[in-house]
């Protein structure tokens, strides 16, 4: 009973992490090609290149 | 020449490659620090492959900075600088590069704000109502398997600390729908739900304190969850594919060269050319604003405006209509009217009256709510009285009362018709179809005629050599090679179809605007083009009356050699008339084009009824008419002129090579040549219609099992979570079978389920 204390707000916390993933997730633009996403993975160079 | 049919698609090729430096930067918007960002549209894209070839030829560009391809909306985001080494950079090189990777690109302006923020809020709502369901249902497991007394009041009092907030934040999207219509005195979907779920938290925080066996927080959130989603899909089905379809190519320029007095040419918005103002048009542009010619001579083609496929030869004098597209000569125009004047918007109002017939419409599931929620409320207050007469407990003729709402409350029936759509979207997306909104599967699914436009639609307006009539091959040599001197289409097509290398050369060749082409050699003048003009005659042009395109060469004002022309047909448009006859269903055709010309390519097609020589304003009425008549009528159409007609169908299909307003006003959009698209569209949407009846029969069926127990006072919390999620899962998996069984549905087979549609 008394680890009952520690456990639910310890399920809660980690719950809440996920959750604040996904918030994250959403916010950085990550759902808006869901396609795209999906073909990038098979892309092999990145062809994204640094500029001085 | 006499008689052209200009392509739509090559018009937006034209507008496309040659979109200026000045006309990039305009639509690319400025990101500070001498960036700018430049959105385009590439309806081509559809793989991984085509993601980093795009990215590949904009990255070699010195001056881009960061390019990335959106593969869902189809569009290519491009950061720029706008200067390098202290030089101007040329914005319209990225246009150029990725046409030279092999994809098509289109400027455009976003109609709406990229990030589509209703969707976002309806995601965290998601996102905040599943992981408040998720630590609800851990805790209430815990009480179902026997936690009693102190402990279970400890879990029931953290339930409904994480549902207070929940369903405050998850279910305001329910409780402002609900109020707004309890205000005007109707009710919806979201009145049993937004009940149900607050009456179940009351109950169940009123049960707690009072240290109760039951509480019902997990159903109370968990239904929020569910019913978001149905909610968000139906949100993403809605304006998803709407921002694709705006990303497509604007038809309206987006400027002009206006005439400054002092001489001197400056390049300015299309909103802020002002009546009186002298605007310069190169052959090749489209026509900003009405206003008549002041100087210059030219053909213009009206086709994606009247429909009529013959260009009109223009001259000094002459008004012309914004939209049409200047051919042959340069022209300087006096505005007569600003661009919110102009003909363009006059079709916008025309097509904004017209859309009144389908606003009208009702959705399946607002009429299914409809029916179901008043029976679903009466239910559950014949239960509470007939408890409370029986019983005697207040308490328990209202957890009775509550259970009902639960169990009955629509969380399958509000996903029933979202996800079949969705699935159903899916579908036509892969094979090249675009719908706008999910109530556009719905209007399709009752089709029972269609009308066609000619131009555009039917034919894809790109001429066709049919028929030579020449004394020798050396006068088709000279044809061909005068003809490849010219922009014109039918030139180009005339150069096509001989398939001739012209090996001749001429002294001097000069196009005439209105007439052809005229070319000396030593002292024989040759002339290619419209009969007036090459043998001189005053003769009415024979193509009046000819379904067929005639251009003539003659030698110092002889006749020589004809040639005939007709428009070519789009593929696959013989099979889609002959599969929607067979799937019982009656063809019109629709065009401004000559009678003549509209009843050949009937013929040629088996189309039922040809109705030429329709203004614009007449096919509005066409469709009113059968509409009138209680037909359903599914318009297919591609030009400004059937813009209004698109919007006053039932519902309304129109080519990618579309006008922009065409696209605009149609329900779907179909991406590849092919015009089987038509009949395959009707054949996912009746399959989609019939699944959707499933679904709520389903649906239905299964919470009038579960009612009764709840009736009887036996729905626990367990019961009624079990039932939720059961008829929720049997319902998406039952949309699913969209996909799952067999790609193709003949028509035919489906037949049967319209006369149901039409009676549901």
């Amino acid at each position: 009973m008394n680890m009952l204390i520690y456990l639910i707000p310890i399920a809660l916390l980690m719950g809440g992490m996920g959750l604040l993933a996904f918030l994250w997730s959403l916010k950085s633009g990550q759902y808006d090609d869901l396609e795209g996403a999906a073909w990038r993975i098979l892309v092999d160079d990145e062809t994204e290149r640094k500029r001085p | 020449m006499t008689c052209c049919s200009m392509d739509t698609e090559s018009v937006l090729a034209i507008s496309a490659t040659s979109a200026s430096a000045d006309e990039v930067r305009l639509a690319s918007h400025p990101l500070g620090a001498g960036l700018r960002q430049l959105d385009l549209s590439v309806p081509d894209v559809h793989c991984g492959g085509c993601i980093s070839a795009i990215e590949k030829a904009l990255s070699a560009l010195p001056f881009v900075r960061k390019a990335r391809v959106n593969l869902t909306a189809r569009r290519v985001s491009c950061i720029y600088q706008e200067e390098l080494d202290e030089c101007a950079t040329d914005p319209s090189e990225i246009l150029a590069a990725i046409n030279t990777a092999g994809y098509r690109a289109h400027l455009f302006t976003p109609a709406a704000p990229e990030n589509d923020r209703l969707r976002n809020q309806l995601l965290l709502a998601i996102g905040f109502s599943g992981f408040a369901a998720a630590n609800i249902m851990l805790l209430s497991v815990s009480v179902w398997s026997g936690a009693d007394a102190a402990t279970r009041d400890m879990f029931h009092w953290i339930s409904a600390m994480i549902a207070a907030p929940a369903l405050v934040y998850a279910g305001r999207f329910f409780f402002k729908s609900a109020w707004s219509a309890l205000k005007r005195g109707r009710t919806n979907m979201d009145v049993p739900i937004s009940l149900a779920v607050t009456l179940s938290y009351a109950v169940s925080l009123w049960e707690t304190v009072h240290h109760g066996e039951h509480a019902w927080f997990d159903a109370s959130v968990s239904l929020l969850f569910f019913l978001l989603i149905g909610r968000t899909l139906d949100h993403v089905m809605r304006e998803k594919a709407r921002a694709a379809i705006n990303g497509l190519a604007r038809l309206a320029p987006r400027g002009a060269l206006l005439m400054m007095p002092d001489g001197s040419r400056r390049y300015v918005p299309v909103e802020e050319i002002a009546v009186g103002d002298d605007i310069s048009i190169a052959a090749g542009e489209r026509i900003p604003v009405d206003g008549t010619i002041v100087s210059g001579e030219s053909d213009v083609d009206l086709s994606i405006v009247t429909g009529e496929s013959s260009p009109v030869a223009v001259a000094k004098g002459s008004a012309v209509n914004s939209g049409a597209m200047n051919l042959t000569g340069s022209l300087i125009l006096r505005a007569t009217k600003v661009a919110r004047d102009s003909l363009l918007s006059e079709i916008i109002g025309l097509m904004e009256a017209a859309e009144g017939g389908r606003a009208r419409y009702r959705r399946i599931a607002d009429r299914a709510a409809a029916l179901y929620s008043p029976a679903v409320h009466l239910l559950a207050l014949v239960s509470f009285l007939a408890w409370l007469f029986f019983g005697g407990d207040w308490k328990q003729a209202m957890l009775v009362a509550v259970a009902v709402l639960i169990i009955t409350c629509p969380c399958a029936l509000g996903l029933a018709v979202p996800v079949v759509q969705v699935v159903a979207a899916g579908e036509l997306f892969r094979k090249g179809i675009m719908v706008k909104d999910g109530s556009a599967l719905e209007r399709l699914a009752a089709v029972d005629i269609v009308a066609f436009d000619k131009t555009g639609t039917l034919t894809m307006g790109r001429p066709r050599l049919v028929g030579v009539e020449a004394g020798d091959a050396a006068n088709t040599a000279i044809a061909c090679a005068l003809a490849a001197h010219s922009r014109h289409p039918l030139s180009q097509a005339l150069l096509r179809d001989m398939e001739q290398a012209s090996l001749l050369s001429f002294d001097r060749i000069a196009e005439i605007p209105g007439g052809g082409l005229e070319a000396s050699n030593g002292t024989d003048l040759y002339r290619l083009g419209n009969r007036a003009f090459a043998c001189g005659t005053d003769l009415a042009p024979s193509a009046g009356d000819s379904p067929f395109s005639e251009v003539v060469l003659s030698k110092n004002g002889a006749y020589l050699a004809q040639f005939l022309f007709d428009d070519t047909l789009r593929p696959g448009a013989a099979e889609a008339v002959r599969e929607l006859t067979a799937g019982g269903l009656e063809t019109l055709m629709v065009s401004g084009d000559r009678q003549t010309v509209v009843d050949s390519t009937a013929q040629a097609l088996g189309i039922h009824t040809a109705l030429g020589v329709l203004a614009p304003k007449q096919k509005v009425e066409e469709c009113q008419r059968l509409n009138g008549e209680g037909r359903r009528v599914l318009m297919v159409g591609d030009g400004i002129n059937d813009a209004p007609a698109l919007a006053a169908a039932h519902v309304s299909m129109a080519p990618a090579t579309a006008s922009d307003i065409g696209r605009q006003a149609a329900d779907l959009v179909f991406f590849n040549d092919r015009l089987d698209a038509v009949p395959e569209a009707i054949a996912v949407a009746r399959r989609s219609a019939s699944l959707i009846r499933q679904n709520f029969v389903l649906a239905i069926g299964y919470n009038l099992l579960a009612v009764p127990i709840a009736i009887a006072g036996l729905a626990t919390p367990l019961i009624a979570a079990v039932a939720m999620s059961t008829s929720s899962i049997i319902v998406v998996t039952n949309a699913l079978r969209l996909n799952a069984f067999g790609k193709h549905y003949p028509m035919r087979t489906e037949a049967r389920a319209d006369g149901e549609v039409k009676t549901a």
